[in-house]
């Protein structure tokens, strides 16, 4: 099966896949770097984000009030958690930080799970984007390429706010060096807060946009959790531009290697993280500090 | 002092010593083991018999609640919850199969723990060693994966424990892995391409070419020779690809789009569990259904509820159980409404497996008349024809696997279903014993009874 048709079909299978890693994982990594959090809750996240959407479009039927719910209920839960839990660890060492989010993910997955069983639920795609589509070399889930759209949005979104307005710069100088922000006046903990917030709609976004795809399930984040973090690690701690290569380079090799051996496509991916963090330690995009 | 009274002096103090010795090694013995030898005359083994001295004996299951195989591991627990109140209570059902059982087994209590497995091999054995720990266990049971089923059969054959499998499809539980304090009770890979082959053959004819999708572990490997094995040699088919995933896949486009390039005409999916039911949908997603057919060798319980019954109708199945099997045998219909009045739902084949697996055990105790772990072996190994809710079956004593029917089963279309949980069609109830392979062609030995 290694032949023109496949290899191309595959590279595309990566676009998409790693289109979907870097909205994921740009979320995390902006929360790291900006509030220097590891945040192992980030695939809860992503599974909140995907039952939300479901309880919205299971009252409403409306795909578009689900994506609107799946994505507002995560940044809110992603403030309420700051405000709450997550600014106390702020000064506290890593392991703690990993230990209280890992746990809070823990608490979320359970939740669910009480709340609406380990059976999987499907959020069907609009009826317009149903079926699948000829691209000419392959056929494709029509749904999938939308998908590619609407997390090339939601990306270009993202880059807008961090890029292009005050607040976003704020973010990145607080990447950079928030102590040097704080003391330039700015509330830095608002901002913190704002940043988790938008972290945290990231992943919920992607859980609910996704959900067609992949229908959801309690544990549905915690692969996904494992993925990001390559990919944050392969494109640089911190980096938005970094998490957005980094997924697209984890997708394609996800791909591609399973078109020789599926069995390696994972190996594969962690094989590339090795290389880069012995090449280049801080990742493709990072930068010596941040971490 | 002269050398007799020397002498004398010295056996008098090496006696003293000796005397001392012993004491101090007796009191450092368990006390369970000198019960032991007087209680029964048999060395104590395992947590025999400081596991039964009680009013209550206990049970530990390492069950998946969470990750892939949650959902077919909360309708496991119940099975075993089912039968361990039917053991407790004397329930009819319980009596049929094992009729000396009287409100509890050998005057005792019975009380199943349980904790998630997350269908980790080493989580599964971290949670029974606790429950050795803490409550000297006199039964372990557990798996859904059959990684797990292996790991704990080991542990099993180590600690000197009984250990009944829960759901395990590997060929490898009662084959290569097979140990002697171990017992399986369900149906497996080989006796699933054996009963679903000659249907498929009849049905779709000679000389096909088949994709498989194979999740990364024994169950799957097994699984898919066994499957792969029959159709080649008996029907001349041809594996085209073989696709084989992590456990725990989300996103199955890539072997999807390696099937949809490989001219396969069927599907043949051994994925289990939520890969079973992703790859599934995605399937559909991606058109490759129903223009290429779907088989599924080794039914997942609430399959059909996950993907829709649109997604399974014309679907061939090899399974344990299926409900409407009440209509054909009495137990089966005392079983499944016993258990809907309790859990409000109809129960899957992992449900079914988890009650007959104990009530086979609680019926070797009570008619062996005792815990010691040799003494119930010998008597699954005496190889008695036994009642399950699908017919009379038996252990072999040579790899401790049950040899039972074969349930085929086949989609319904949504428009057939006479109730919302009537999504199969019984095929055929396949006698057990002329699919399984010989008792050592997959390299079973037992290994030791103490």
């Amino acid at each position: 099966m290694i032949n023109w048709a496949n290899f191309i079909s595959q590279c595309f299978n990566g676009f998409v896949l790693g289109a979907l890693l870097a909205l994921i994982s740009s979320g995390l990594t902006i929360i790291y770097g900006t509030l220097g959090v590891l945040n192992l809750a980030h695939g809860a996240m992503f599974m909140l984000g995907g039952y939300a959407g479901w309880v919205a479009y299971t009252y409403t039927g409306s795909f578009l009030a689900a994506v609107v719910a799946g994505s507002s209920f995560v940044m809110i839960v992603g403030v309420v958690i700051e405000r709450l839990i997550i600014r106390h660890f702020y000064t506290r060492p890593h392991e703690d930080q990993l230990l209280v989010t890992f746990g809070l993910g823990i608490v979320f997955v359970e939740m669910v799970r009480f709340f609406f069983g380990s059976l999987s639920h499907s959020v069907p795609p609009p009826a317009a984007l149903v079926g699948i589509t000829h691209l000419g070399f392959m056929v494709y889930p029509t749904y999938r390429l939308a998908l590619l759209g609407i997390v090339g949005v939601a990306l270009l979104a993202l880059y807008f706010v961090l890029y292009r307005t005050r607040i976003g710069m704020i973010v990145r100088a607080g990447i950079e060096d928030s102590v040097m922000v704080d003391s330039l006046g700015i509330d830095v903990y608002r901002v913190f807060m704002l940043v988790f917030g938008i972290g945290a709609m990231a992943a919920g976004f992607a859980g609910i946009v996704n959900a067609p795809v992949v229908s959801i399930a309690p544990d549905v984040g915690e692969t996904i959790l494992v993925q990001t973090f390559v990919v944050v690690v392969i494109g640089g701690v911190g980096s938005f531009p970094g998490a957005i290569i980094g997924g697209l380079i984890a997708g394609e090799i996800i791909s591609i290697t399973s078109m020789f051996n599926p069995g390696y496509s994972y190996v594969m991916l962690f094989v590339a993280m090795t290389l880069v963090l012995v090449l280049r330690p801080h990742g493709l995009l990072g930068t010596a500090g941040r971490e | 002092m002269s050398f007799d009274d020397k002498k004398s002096a010295d056996i008098s103090r090496r006696t003293v010593l000796h005397a001392g010795a012993a004491l101090l090694g007796g009191a450092a013995l368990p006390y369970s083991s000198l019960v032991a030898f007087a209680a029964d005359d048999k060395p104590a083994i395992g947590t025999w018999p400081a596991g039964s001295q009680g009013d209550t004996v206990y049970i530990g299951a390492a069950v998946p609640l969470t990750g892939t195989y949650a959902v077919q591991g909360a309708d496991e627990l119940k099975g075993w919850q089912l039968a361990v109140e039917h053991i407790n209570n004397g329930h009819d059902l319980m009596k049929a199969l094992a009729p000396k059982v009287d409100k509890g087994l050998l005057g005792k209590k019975v009380e199943l723990l349980s904790a998630d497995s997350a269908a980790k091999p080493n989580q599964a054995v971290e949670v029974e060693q606790n429950f050795i720990n803490q409550n000297k266990i006199i039964l372990m049971t557990g798996s859904t994966s059959s990684a797990v089923a292996v790991a704990l059969n080991k542990f099993a054959q180590r600690e000197k424990i009984l250990y009944v499998a829960g759901i395990s499809g590997s060929n490898d539980t009662t084959g290569k892995d097979c140990v002697r304090y171990g017992f399986r009770q369900d149906f497996y890979g080989q006796t699933a391409a054996n009963a679903i082959g000659p249907i498929l053959l009849k049905t779709y004819g000679k000389g096909k070419k088949a994709a498989f999708m194979t999740p990364d572990y024994t169950y799957g490997h097994t699984v898919t020779k066994s499957v792969n094995d029959y159709l080649t040699s008996q029907g001349g088919w041809q594996m085209v690809t073989n696709q084989i995933s992590p456990l725990g896949t989300q996103d199955f486009s890539q072997y999807l789009t390696n099937i949809a390039n490989s001219g396969a005409e069927f599907i043949i999916n051994v994925n289990w569990g939520r890969d079973a039911v992703l790859s599934i949908q995605q399937a559909k997603q991606f058109g490759l259904t129903p223009t290429m057919k779907m088989v599924v060798p080794y039914q997942i319980p609430f399959l059909a509820k996950e993907v829709g019954p649109e997604l399974t109708a014309g679907v061939f199945a090899a399974t344990d159980f299926w409900w409407t099997l009440e209509d054909k045998y009495p137990l089966a219909k005392q079983f499944v409404d016993a258990f809907q009045k309790k859990f409000n739902y109809r129960p899957e084949w992992g449900a079914e497996n988890s009650y007959v697996s104990f009530a086979h055990w609680a019926r070797m105790v009570s008619e062996a008349g005792s815990f010691y772990p040799p003494d119930v072996i010998k008597q699954y190994e005496k190889g008695e024809t036994i009642p399950s809710l699908v017919g009379d079956v038996h252990y072999r004593p040579e790899d401790h696997q049950c040899v039972r029917p074969v349930v085929l089963v086949q989609g319904k279309d949504p428009k057939d279903m006479k109730s919302d949980d009537d999504y199969w069609n019984v095929v055929e109830v396949v006698d057990g014993a002329p699919l399984m392979q010989k008792p050592d062609a997959f390299g079973c030995n037992l290994g030791d009874y103490t």
